[in-house]
């Protein structure tokens, strides 16, 4: 036990010097970094970064025929500001929906879009992660494959897919659904948002849900819980920052999505970014309309980010450092 | 496991196939075919966005009221992209309105495009001149009748400065250039500005600068034989027009008044030139008929909005040809393709090849028709009844734009880089060269 003790005292000792040692690196890298032309360079690049930004928000409160003809700048010599730009870009569209009513629909696109891959993909990723089954290994190189193939190449597919339906040789495998005519109807850009999103969602949580501690899942089976239980009682709770990070990720893409949402969805079920393109009109004669268009269309985004940032950084680099 | 836990594993998955369900019962709901066209909706969808897409659903409303067929117009920035994607899927809209015959032709190639009836087919006949029919026929079979046009080859100008400088309009090219070299003189800075941005489509506005060129100066049998490809980009007439060009755009002291160099009509967009049109910057622009809708939105030097009228702030007249009177134009235009053959789809196509679509179309502002049988005096400005004055009057020799009529891979890909390189200081034979490669992609 004496001997302990002196090894502990010893250790202490060492752990100091290493503390002290480390401190003064931290300092010496601390000062290295920091320095006042980086802090300045870094404010530097921070505003340069943000200026066209604050640009498109000073165009968005300019009158129309003033960003026409002058810089966003001269607004500083010569004020002028209205809250017009806004009211039309709700209320003009420029399509058959108005910029009001495809919000909606943006939202009614990109909350479930959200939502269902995350739901099956979770499930696949405990799965892949705790379920041992006969090319389990195959089927996640091939899951983790199909990133590669661009969006592009399976639009015309799978849009034959859901209005034609499949038969082979003449056998109905699919009827397909008769969509084409029904009103507000997102079906088919919920499931073709499911499906985009599937592989990278199943490799990023496959990646954090695998790195759980197995005593914590075998102490569950021991205790009696099934597959149910601990996927529900221990793997969900446990991977809420990978989940929510991947949220915020998916419903970014989503809300930003033009091409999925133009292809499939039917013309009353537009969303955002659709009537966003559509408001310069066809000669871009009412471009500054775009301006006040893209801050509505930022905000939610915003709010999604900001309520969610505590998870983003720590989710970030979940499942990244898997060796 | 448990029976509780297994209990537990089901539900979800139970629930999942109820939701699957679900979602299959919603899609068994579509309308029923009936044999009335009442109450039936007929889905249109194209390029045209903004205010000219709320006028073209606004045009229906009689229509509708008269029939009962609901008309729904969706407009589409990327359209010439997508509609091609959705009519491979399977998932065309009724009506589709093509403003390429380019892209007309890929469509058709589809087997999708249903082949318009008798009535359509005669009122084309009956009410557009000869030269329009053959843009909608593909292979020797009608499919799209024209819809709107537009007049290409204006050059839009400020009537009081032309007065202030003590010149008038130029009946010739020569006379154009000469024009040009007066006011150079008289105001020390550039006559002419330009602007070939347009995202994607950069380069395009240089296409319709040419194309009007060649149209004038080699007539309109070279211009179809050009379209055909029969007449190549290398060869003298096109790399005529190039030059003629060049001596004004390749010119520093002739260009680009209010932005900038040569140079600066790349970085400069299509549709800014209004504003320095309507401020007095610039004396002279070249562009189509719809530049008076970008009028609408800019300002004077005094802060009004400019009066677009022969004595007004701007105006435009016809790039003139190499001897006076001629009278030939390039036009642009869309084209109504339907892709069901239901009886309230083929109602909406009669109609839209009348001249009471055209009338109540023309009437609401902003755009021109090239049907006879529409009224010019319904335009909306002394400028757009002129103008369809023009595409009306037998005597116009009209032809179609051509780069929208060549294929995609030039007309819409090499020809618009080719313009932007020319501009960048590329020499022309090395531009013209790569503009004809483009017919091997």
């Amino acid at each position: 036990m004496a001997v302990t003790d002196a090894d502990v005292r010893l250790d202490r000792r060492a752990s100091r010097v290493l503390a002290r040692r480390m401190r003064r690196s931290e300092a010496d890298a601390r000062k290295r970094l920091t320095s006042r032309g980086a802090t300045l360079a870094a404010i530097a690049i921070a505003i340069i970064w943000t200026i066209p930004t604050f640009g498109l928000f000073v165009t968005s409160f300019r009158p129309g025929a003033d960003s026409a003809t002058t810089g966003w700048w001269t607004v500083f010599v010569h004020p002028g500001f209205t809250l017009d730009n806004y009211f039309q870009a709700l209320t003009s569209g420029g399509t058959a929906l108005t910029l009001g009513s495809s919000f909606l629909n943006s939202l009614a696109i990109a909350i479930p879009a959200t939502i269902v891959p995350i739901a099956i993909a979770t499930l696949a990723a405990y799965a892949f992660a705790w379920i041992p089954f006969k090319g389990r290994g195959l089927l996640f190189v091939f899951v983790f494959a199909l990133q590669i193939v661009p969006i592009q190449m399976a639009l015309v597919p799978l849009l034959s897919l859901f209005s034609r339906g499949l038969s082979v040789n003449g056998v109905g495998i699919f009827p397909g659904f008769t969509l084409r005519d029904v009103d507000h109807s997102f079906a088919t850009v919920w499931i073709a948002h499911a499906i985009f999103a599937m592989p990278l969602a199943i490799f990023l949580l496959h990646n954090f849900i695998s790195e759980i501690p197995n005593e914590l899942i075998e102490a569950a089976r021991v205790d009696g819980a099934g597959h149910g239980q601990i996927f529900l009682r221990i793997v969900v709770p446990l991977s809420t920052p990978a989940i929510a990070s991947f949220a915020i990720f998916q419903f970014i893409w989503v809300w930003n999505d033009l091409l999925v949402a133009t292809i499939f969805a039917p013309s009353s079920s537009l969303p955002l970014t659709q009537t966003l393109n559509s408001l310069s009109g066809s000669w871009g004669d009412r471009w500054y309309l775009q301006s006040a268009g893209a801050f509505i269309s930022i905000v939610v985004p915003l709010i999604v980010f900001f309520s969610l940032q505590r998870f983003f950084v720590r989710g970030l680099l979940a499942g990244a450092t898997k060796g | 496991m448990g029976k509780s836990s297994r209990r537990r594993l089901l539900a979800p998955i139970a629930l999942l196939g109820v939701a699957a369900l679900a979602l299959v019962g919603c899609t068994e709901s579509g309308p029923g075919t009936s044999s009335s066209v009442k109450g039936q909706t007929v889905k249109i969808s194209g390029g045209i966005t903004g205010s000219e897409a709320d006028a073209l659903n606004t045009t229906f409303d009689k229509f509708t009221k008269d029939t009962g067929i609901k008309v729904v117009y969706t407009g589409d920035k990327s359209f010439e992209g997508n509609i091609v994607t959705k009519v491979n899927g399977g998932s065309a809209p009724d009506i589709a309105i093509v403003p390429q015959p380019g892209l007309l032709k890929t469509l058709v190639g589809t087997g999708q495009v249903v082949k318009p009836d008798k009535t359509v087919t005669d009122n084309v006949s009956k009410y557009w001149s000869k030269a329009w029919k053959p843009y909608g026929t593909i292979d020797g079979t009608f499919y799209a009748a024209p819809m709107l046009a537009n007049v290409k080859g204006y050059i839009w100008y400020s009537p009081a400065k032309f007065k202030e400088w003590g010149v008038t309009v130029p009946k010739t090219w020569d006379e154009l250039l000469a024009l040009t070299k007066t006011i150079q003189a008289k105001t020390g800075s550039a006559p002419w500005c330009a602007g070939f941005s347009s995202g994607d489509a950069s380069g395009w506005p240089g296409t319709d600068w040419i194309e009007d060129l060649v149209l004038r100066q080699s007539g309109p049998d070279v211009y179809d034989q050009w379209v055909a490809g029969k007449v190549k980009f290398t060869d003298q007439p096109i790399k005529d027009a190039f030059d003629a060009l060049g001596s004004i755009l390749l010119n520093p002291s002739y260009v680009n008044a209010g932005f900038g160099d040569v140079k600066s009509i790349n970085s400069t967009a299509f549709a800014d030139v209004a504003a320095k049109v309507a401020d007095g910057t610039c004396p002279m622009t070249h562009q189509a008929s719809f530049l008076s809708s970008n009028f609408l939105t800019v300002q004077t030097k005094d802060g009004k909005v400019p009066t677009v009228a022969p004595d007004g702030d701007v105006y435009a007249f016809i790039l003139p040809g190499t001897t006076a009177g001629a009278s030939s134009v390039e036009a642009g235009g869309e084209f109504v393709a339907a892709f069901s053959d239901s009886a309230a789809v083929q109602k909406v196509q009669e109609f839209m090849s009348t001249p009471e679509f055209a009338d109540a179309r023309v009437k609401l502002g902003g755009v021109i028709s090239a049907n006879n049988g529409a009224d010019p005096t319904l335009a909306s400005s002394q400028f757009l009844t002129d103008a369809m004055k023009t595409l009306q009057d037998p005597k116009t020799v009209a032809r179609f734009d051509a780069s929208d009529l060549m294929p995609a891979t030039v007309g819409s890909g090499s020809f618009w880089k080719g313009m932007v390189n020319w501009i960048d200081g590329t020499p022309t034979d090395q531009v013209l060269s790569a503009i004809q490669a483009g017919y091997q992609n």
